[in-house]
């Protein structure tokens, strides 16, 4: 049974990569843009979480909801200050512009307080039960039962509000939702507030799993979940899920195997792979190029 | 017949910022801190300009550049200090592998446009980081002892070489095919020019540049580590292109030697240094986004062949 052991740590990993591509697929459907502070929202996440647990006596949902509302006010600043003035401007800007962005939260962190890691506090009881053979911790069930819960939520949102209605209206073509009344800067707004919450419940998720955080924490899990997103298909809610989830059970497998130190390469290799050969990804339709 | 004055012009003034530097070196007048400071702004001004060619010439956003610094570092320092053999010829078979290496990333991922391209090279670049982690022969991550070699007479000459080459690269018929990629791809693949060929010839050339680049750079330290040639390199070299003007040469450069400058100033806040980084990118993008010389020359301001700055522009 050490497959179904693999399979349900591989799980837990993926539900974590999934809450992070969520927002990079949200935001990239609706304004085409790669937000590379994306991963580091994730991290300013885990750190509100560390300090609501670890200073402040908070609970565990009180302190995901803190980290998950910190967050999404994050993710509004950084879009209203940074990224609203480049709608038209090229591409390389907005995307150096959303580097820069990302490095300023990486080293202002680090200013404040710091490199050096830090450990998360146990808020889970460290219990484990047995199914077929495999240990399941706590912490797995829970991880994934908040993952969901999001995601269900998320879905909700998107299909069933008049916000969600919005935000499709405006990543389907922005001139013409305008034109119809929508209030498209809000819009973008929601999208990043709903996109960044969803990072910052992934960085409280991660610290509890993982138990070690600091500021540089944010990198890779931020382009691998980005890889997550390419691999389901960029702008596509579900596939940024199934992305999240069969990157994270490949990484497992490839640990699993005995090629721990590659287990990063193997996110990269994937996403070249899926660029080269099927570039909308799993879920995506092609699109004809357009002179 | 007047073009070809005033490059020689250049080259000799360039010359002689090399003789006054080398002439204050063997002097004594430089200590080891300012002999470095120089090799050091050589070094990133082969960078600078190897990574213009690819994003400010042919337009092609590529973030993973320290992946070809990496290749050329790790290929001339096993040439040297496990092979012993001379340190020129370790540096072109460093470049030569890095531009084998850039072919080999740049065929499959140039087909693909702006931000995905921006990402598959940064991936690669990973890789190839990951790789030489992976590899005992060159020590993993411990890093490998290196040979002190560099020294200022070589880090200019390749320097010279380097923005040489790419300036009569880019003024040439093969430039100007790139440029007109940079411009409008299908319009330019539609005039008749093989656009893949001339993004994997950018990206092969600048690649190449920058394997040499990495010969200099391994041989400046006694230790490299692949922890140097992480994202944050790939970051400082893209500074110089884009805070110097995608597209300006000299602009690259001078922001490559203020930058070198600057950070030396900052080396013991390096938080500070890259906030000041991060804020400055931010800000030049918001606000001039073409960066500080737009896509003009220095030697466009000073038309009629005059020439006291654009010396240190041929450096």
């Amino acid at each position: 049974m050490e497959w179904l052991q693999q399979l349900i740590n591989g799980i837990s990993l993926g539900s974590i990569y999934a809450l992070i591509a969520l927002g990079y697929t949200m935001v990239y459907g609706i304004i085409k843009l790669i937000n590379f502070a994306h991963g580091d929202v994730f991290m300013i996440g885990a750190f509100i979480g560390f300090f609501a647990i670890a200073r402040w006596g908070l609970g565990f949902f009180p302190a995901l909801i803190l980290a998950m509302v910190v967050c999404a006010i994050l993710g509004v600043l950084i879009e209203r200050i940074a990224y609203k003035r480049l709608r038209n401007a090229t591409r390389i800007a907005a995307l150096i512009t959303a580097i820069g962005v990302s490095l300023l939260i990486e080293y202002t962190t680090i200013f404040f307080r710091g490199a050096q890691p830090e450990a998360y506090p146990d808020v889970i009881p460290n219990k484990s039960f047995h199914f077929l053979g495999a240990q399941i911790s706590m912490q797995s069930i829970m991880i994934l039962s908040v993952s969901i819960v999001l995601m269900i939520i998320l879905q909700f949102i998107v299909h069933k509000t008049k916000i969600g209605k919005a935000m499709r209206a405006v990543s389907y073509d922005e001139e013409a939702a305008r034109l119809m009344g929508i209030n498209v800067d809000n819009t973008i707004s929601i999208t990043f507030a709903i996109g960044s919450a969803l990072a910052g419940a992934a960085g409280v998720i991660f610290g509890i799993y993982y138990t070690k955080i600091d500021p540089l924490m944010g990198i890779i899990p931020g382009v691998k979940a980005f890889v997550a997103a390419v691999l389901g298909g960029i702008g596509i809610i579900p596939g940024a899920v199934a992305g999240g989830m069969v990157l994270g059970v490949v990484e497992t497998v490839v640990s699993a195997l005995g090629f721990s130190l590659w287990r990063d390469a193997a996110a990269f290799v994937i996403l070249i792979l899926i660029l080269i050969f099927r570039p909308s990804g799993i879920f995506g339709k092609n699109t004809r190029e357009k002179v | 017949m007047k073009k070809s004055k005033v490059f020689w012009i250049y080259v000799a003034i360039a010359l002689v910022v090399y003789a006054v530097v080398q002439f204050m070196i063997s002097s004594g007048n430089f200590d080891m801190y300012y002999s470095n400071l120089f090799i050091t702004i050589a070094i990133n001004v082969i960078l600078a300009v190897s990574l213009h060619l690819v994003i400010g010439i042919t337009g092609q956003f590529s973030i993973g550049h320290a992946g070809f610094l990496a290749v050329g570092a790790y290929v001339s320092a096993i040439f040297t200090t496990n092979l012993g053999w001379p340190f020129p010829i370790a540096l072109l078979m460093g470049a030569i592998a890095a531009a084998i290496a850039g072919l080999i990333v740049g065929i499959p991922t140039l087909r693909l446009k702006g931000d995905y391209l921006a990402i598959a090279t940064l991936g690669f670049a990973e890789i190839i980081r990951i790789i030489f982690l992976n590899i005992d022969y060159v020590g993993g991550a411990a890093g490998m002892q290196v040979d002190y070699l560099t020294t200022w007479t070589y880090a200019f000459f390749v320097a010279l070489i380097t923005v040489v080459v790419i300036s009569n690269f880019t003024n040439s018929r093969h430039g100007r095919a790139c440029i007109a990629v940079r411009e409008d791809e299908v319009a330019a693949d539609s005039m008749g020019i093989n656009t893949t060929y001339y993004k994997v010839l950018a990206f092969a050339i600048g690649s190449f540049f920058a394997g040499l680049a990495g010969g200099l750079f391994s041989h400046n330290f006694f230790i490299i580590q692949p922890s140097q040639f992480g994202f944050l390199k790939s970051f400082d070299i893209l500074i110089y292109v884009v805070l110097g003007g995608l597209g300006s040469l000299s602009g690259s450069i001078i922001a490559a030697i203020l930058l070198t400058v600057i950070s030396l100033y900052l080396q013991d806040f390096p938080e500070t240094r890259m906030i000041i980084y991060s804020l400055v990118l931010i800000i030049v993008m918001l606000y001039r986004p073409a960066g500080l010389m737009g896509t003009k020359e220095v030697t466009d301001l000073f038309k009629f062949g005059k020439k006291s700055k654009g010396g240190n522009v041929n450096e």
